[in-house]
């Protein structure tokens, strides 16, 4: 009896799953083209009215219809990027020490705890932000010196809410992310690479940065992934950013971001171009979003080059 | 299996049973703004305790999105901080009626800690903070508007609204009235494009920025100042008097409005005449078709309006609103009379 069963279920898996699987997979392609096709869509008097210069001029006027939407890219961008520069040493850093250093004791305990930083939810990213990052953020600005004030990067009123505030959140967010995916990289490095090294006599340091290159691939797709989560990122934001749609070098500027301006407007904008303008915003956020995507892709296939496939097989689950 | 079959049939025979118990309870649904949320949510909870078969539920998803919702008629009523413009009402697919529920206010609120909660502002200086033009608290328009205060040399940070806002459009629309400059530049509506200042999402946004940054001028809902101690000024209103916003300070503005009433109710009462009037009040809108397909939730809907003019009035205050003056109310009725329930 359990034999017939299973041949039988045998034969049906021959024809169903790979169907049914099939199925599924090509879902998640509808739903990309299908979410793309709404928010053309959705966006299409923004679109025909503003064409390019939607993406070139910087007024947002509500009230006279006017859409401009650089300041918002670029404080994407901007905060975005700063946080990515912030987070990554520090992820390496703890995925470094929890793979090859970390005595046996500390491991487990350290890795729940970078795992349970990804677990806090964002608005609570926010209101530490608020209450702990922005009077931080403004004592650090009184204490710069004057010639650094000076510069474009660091200029301004000592408001304590702005860029920077907005970058370290998203920095200590997207840290768990990279750090756990990175560590999972090193630890996938074979041990034979290390006890060759070590059989070259090569130091416990050497030994580690040839770990390092050795998972290089891997350890760009966890850098983008936590890129990913940055540039999506709402509530922490626009919680600390300022929300004020001005371009500027300066740290310690209120800017604004492409998904707090969706967050913040979307309820109560009334008039129809004005709604078509935020759903274009969301639009090229998703756009963006495939594009830095596509481009890890690339960095990946080039960095793991000549070796091919391989190489790049640990990014595989992580670069989406 | 067995509990399988025996759950279904259970579920079955509940359904039964209960389906003509379910069919009297009448649902209506509306959208529409947050500001109002917590006296509508009252005056809904209040009123399904008299007409348990009836049962108003109400989403704050936003005026924007409460006139949307009522323009596509996938909600039987909307509610609104700003009446609807003359395209939205063209756009409407029949005649929409607007209805004053209850007050609300607009009040500054600043971080100055020499100071304490008596500061007085006129119109024209907090267009001049909201347009950038007055940068600094020892500015002379400020001055000459506290006399005997000594205010500081330090620089204002404005914060607003990020968020579209029924609140942002009161504010607007007060400004807008005592400077014609401010109406050039900014104009009214829920979101504006600020010339200066910080953007803090939603009344604790703005009040969470205003306490953690020194020198900072912004402004909240009547409720949320006097509901979390916040300190807030005194504005000038058209008789020049400072007045600081009170419950009666705000029904004072609609009464002194009642004279004047468009008969489609759709009126700013900012900056209105009259003495003991506070300047940057409001009312909030609910919005009917005047004649909807279906009559019977129609009927019910007029009779609940009747209730909250009457009965729900005295919600109001304790939940922060001002209520109509009875000069409003007796002019609401007879428009009520006309929504079409037949």
């Amino acid at each position: 009896m359990p034999a017939i069963r299973a041949s039988r279920s045998r034969s049906d898996e021959g024809r169903w799953f790979p169907f049914g699987t099939g199925l599924v997979a090509s879902l998640s392609v509808l739903l990309v083209a299908g979410i793309a096709l709404t928010m053309v869509e959705g966006s299409w008097l923004s679109i025909q009215k503003f064409g390019l210069s939607f993406w070139r001029t910087s007024t947002w006027d509500p009230v006279a219809g006017e859409f401009g939407a650089l300041p918002f890219l670029w404080g994407t961008l901007y905060s975005s990027f700063l946080a990515l520069l912030i987070a990554t040493p520090v992820a390496l850093g703890i995925a470094v020490f929890l793979s090859e250093l970390s005595p046996f004791v500390l491991r487990r305990p350290l890795i729940f705890l970078t795992e349970l930083l990804a677990a806090i939810p964002s608005i609570v990213y926010g209101m530490w932000g608020i209450f702990v990052l922005v009077p931080l953020v403004r004592q650090l600005q009184g204490l710069c010196p004057e010639w650094l004030k000076a510069t474009p990067f660091f200029k301004g009123p000592p408001l304590g809410i702005g860029l920077l505030a907005a970058a370290l959140v998203l920095a200590v967010m997207i840290v768990p992310f990279s750090a756990s995916v990175a560590r999972e990289i090193l630890k996938s490095v074979p041990f034979s690479q290390r006890e060759a090294a070590y059989a070259l006599g090569a130091t416990r340091w050497e030994a580690i940065r040839m770990a390092l290159y050795y998972g290089r691939t891997g350890i760009i797709g966890a850098i983008m992934l936590g890129l990913g989560r940055a540039l999506g990122e709402t509530m922490a934001v626009t919680m600390v950013i300022g929300n004020n749609p001005q371009i500027s070098l300066s740290l310690f500027a209120p800017q604004y971001t492409m998904a707090a301006v969706i967050a913040n407007e979307f309820t109560e904008a009334a008039d129809d171009l004005y709604l078509h303008a935020l759903v274009e915003i969301g639009l090229v956020l998703f756009v963006v979003t495939i594009l830095i995507n596509a481009l890890s892709r690339l960095l990946i296939w080039r960095v793991g080059g000549g070796r091919g496939e391989k190489a790049a097989l640990p990014a595989a689950p992580v670069a989406r | 299996m067995r509990i399988a079959r025996f759950l279904l049939g259970a579920a079955l025979t509940t359904l039964l049973v209960a389906s003509p118990a379910l069919s009297q309870t009448i649902q209506i649904n509306g959208a529409g703004a947050t500001f109002p949320y917590p006296i509508y949510s009252k005056w809904f909870s209040e009123y399904n305790k008299l007409h348990p078969n009836i049962q108003i539920n109400y989403q704050s998803i936003g005026s924007g999105g409460g006139i949307r919702q009522l323009t596509n008629q996938t909600v039987f009523f909307g509610a609104t901080d700003g009446p609807m413009t003359p395209d939205q009402l063209l756009a409407a697919p029949g005649k929409v009626l607007h209805f004053p529920t209850v007050l609300g206010a607009v009040v500054p609120i600043y971080n100055l800690s020499e100071i304490g909660s008596d500061l007085k502002f006129s119109g024209e200086t907090l267009a001049g903070v909201f347009l950038g033009k007055i940068t600094r608290w020892n500015d002379p328009a400020l001055a000459k508007d506290n006399p005997g205060v000594t205010l500081p040399d330090a620089e204002i940070t404005v914060v607003h609204r990020s968020d579209g806002s029924g609140t942002s459009y009161i504010w607007c629309d007060y400004l807008a009235k005592v400077s014609p400059d401010y109406k050039k530049t900014v104009g009214v509506a829920t979101s504006v494009n600020w010339p200066v200042g910080l953007g803090g999402k939603g009344n604790e946004g703005v009040a969470g920025l205003v306490k953690q940054t020194p020198g900072s001028l912004g402004y909240v809902e009547l409720i949320y100042a006097s509901h979390n101690q916040i300190s807030y000024g005194a504005v000038k209103n058209l008789e020049g008097e400072f007045v600081k916003a009170t419950v009666e300070a705000v029904t004072a503005a609609a009464s002194s409005a009642a004279s004047k009433m468009p008969a489609d109710f759709r009126v700013s009462i900012t900056n209105a005449p009259g003495k003991g009037v506070y300047p940057v009040s409001s009312f909030t809108w609910l919005l009917l078709f005047e004649n909807p397909k279906d009559k019977q939730r129609s009927r019910l809907m007029v009779d609940f309006m009747k209730w909250a003019l009457s009965d729900g009035q005295k919600f109001a205050p304790e939940l922060g609103y001002a209520p109509l003056p009875q000069g409003v109310i007796d002019l609401e009725l007879p428009a009520l009379a006309k929504i079409k329930v037949k």
